[in-house]
């Protein structure tokens, strides 16, 4: 319990102790731990971004699909008009092709009549003909006579 | 316990001295264990053997004992601390680390609460400080005759003179206090000029010319009794926890069931002691800490 040297001696290795922590320990960790601090606080950050894109992105994915879904309906509102727009055609054009048809077969039904009657005509005045050669026992004389018969015929 | 024919007293005596090796002088009579007395004819350097030669040597003498255990455990706690920090990396820390980074982080904290200046010393004298100090103090744990027998064993000479606890020595604690009085008369001079510094012991409490006698005497006691506190109050606490430790000791040859309590009593002194040695390590470094704010205060008003 004397005081003696020793004194002197832990003064000096105090002095180098705390000098060797202030150069070699201290400096070391306190740059470790700031590294870290700022890598938590650099994570957190992410995170909180991460989270505020997700939102974002919930947001406009919500955005899209409701636009979508109204584009869907416009487009099968369209289709539908379309559809029944073609059918109105399809009916104009069926109901003409008809008239068409009808008319068609009305002008050779005319022309057939026709026909005929030329036919008939031809042939009464031949019948004509032959019955007034009958009538009168005598050959007539076709050339002189055609154009009464064929007079008589084209009254008919 | 010790070698038989050991008195208590001499028990207790042999363990509150330290391993001294200082200078006889020249004619001084030692007194062997066999009870032959010898003269030195020549200023001889030895190792003391009893206390009273300890004494006899005065200051130019060294306790080997609580340099060599007080610088073993300063240069454990460099070893660990720097390896810590070589490896240490800003990911997730493990072990060694976390335990280090823990002391550091708490350490840090209790001196940006009373230390407000820039001083790159400061944080890290704490830390030092802190650890040392709790390395030397736990060295009380350790069952009080294991290293002391060790150190017998080894040096063959069973009277040897063994103290493991550095601070129960009052040189290793006023040592480290003068440390502590001399960077915070530095501080101050450094940050109020050798002028500020003296107008401070001169002019406070009272700031009148013809009180300058009066304030400078109790400004200088209040000056050195911070040292002395700081360095007797590690000391006191240290010193009675060992009391108590070997007076502990001393039941184990009273008997069986003196020495199945002297384990109890051990054991939960040695609990509480943990407390005691924590908290001692703690106020050393606040304490410490507090001083060199008061160094860096340049503006105080009273």
């Amino acid at each position: 319990m004397n005081i003696n040297l020793t004194l002197i001696g832990q003064t000096i290795s105090f002095f180098f102790f705390v000098w060797f922590c202030m150069k070699f320990v201290w400096p070391a960790l306190m740059a470790v731990m700031a590294e870290r601090e700022k890598k938590i606080a650099d994570g957190l950050e992410a995170a909180d971004r991460a989270d505020k894109d997700l939102e974002l992105a919930q947001k406009k994915a919500t955005q899209q699909m409701r636009q979508a879904k109204e584009e869907a309906a416009a487009i099968i509102e369209q289709a539908n008009k379309r559809a029944s727009q073609i059918v109105e055609e399809a009916k104009e054009q069926a109901v003409a092709e008809g008239k068409r048809l009808k008319a068609a077969a009305a002008a050779q039904i005319e022309q057939d009549v026709n026909r005929a009657k030329e036919e008939l005509r031809g042939k009464v005045a031949k019948l004509a003909l032959a019955g007034a050669e009958k009538i009168l026992g005598a050959t007539i004389d076709e050339a002189a006579n055609s154009d009464l018969v064929n007079q008589l015929a084209a009254d008919l | 316990m010790a070698s038989e024919g050991l008195t208590q007293t001499g028990y207790i005596q042999h363990h509150l001295q330290n391993m001294a090796y200082g200078k006889l002088p020249a004619g001084y009579v030692r007194v062997d264990a066999e009870g032959h007395q010898h003269v030195l004819e020549q200023a001889t350097w030895t190792l003391a053997h009893t206390s009273q030669e300890a004494a006899d040597m005065g200051f130019w003498a060294v306790h080997l004992d609580t340099l060599g255990w007080s610088i073993a455990l300063g240069a454990l706690f460099c070893f660990l601390f720097t390896r810590a920090a070589k490896r240490a990396t800003s990911g997730v820390p493990s072990g060694l680390q976390s335990f280090v980074e823990l002391v550091v982080e708490f350490v840090d904290g209790v001196v940006k609460d009373t230390f407000h200046h820039s001083n790159k010393l400061v944080a890290p004298m704490g830390l030092t400080i802190f650890m040392w100090v709790f390395m030397m103090n736990l060295m009380d744990l350790v069952p009080i005759d294991w290293l002391p027998l060790g150190a017998q064993v080894i040096s063959g000479d069973p009277h040897l003179f063994f103290k493991v606890v550095p601070t129960t020595d009052p040189n290793a604690t006023l040592g480290m206090a003068i440390g502590v009085f001399l960077l915070m008369i530095f501080f101050s001079i450094k940050n109020k000029g050798i002028g500020g510094f003296v107008k401070e012991l001169a002019l406070h409490p009272f700031n009148h010319p013809l009180m300058i006698p009066f304030n400078l005497f109790l400004e200088l006691v209040g000056l050195i009794a911070k040292p002395i506190s700081l360095g007797l109050r590690l000391f006191g606490n240290l010193y009675a926890g060992e009391m108590i430790f070997i007076l502990i000791a001393l039941l184990y040859s009273a008997g069986l069931i003196a020495g199945i309590g002297g384990g109890v009593l051990q054991l939960g002194w040695a609990i509480f002691h943990i407390l005691v040695i924590t908290l001692q390590a703690f106020v050393f470094m606040v304490l410490t800490t507090v001083y060199m704010a008061m160094a860096h205060d340049v503006d105080e008003s009273h």
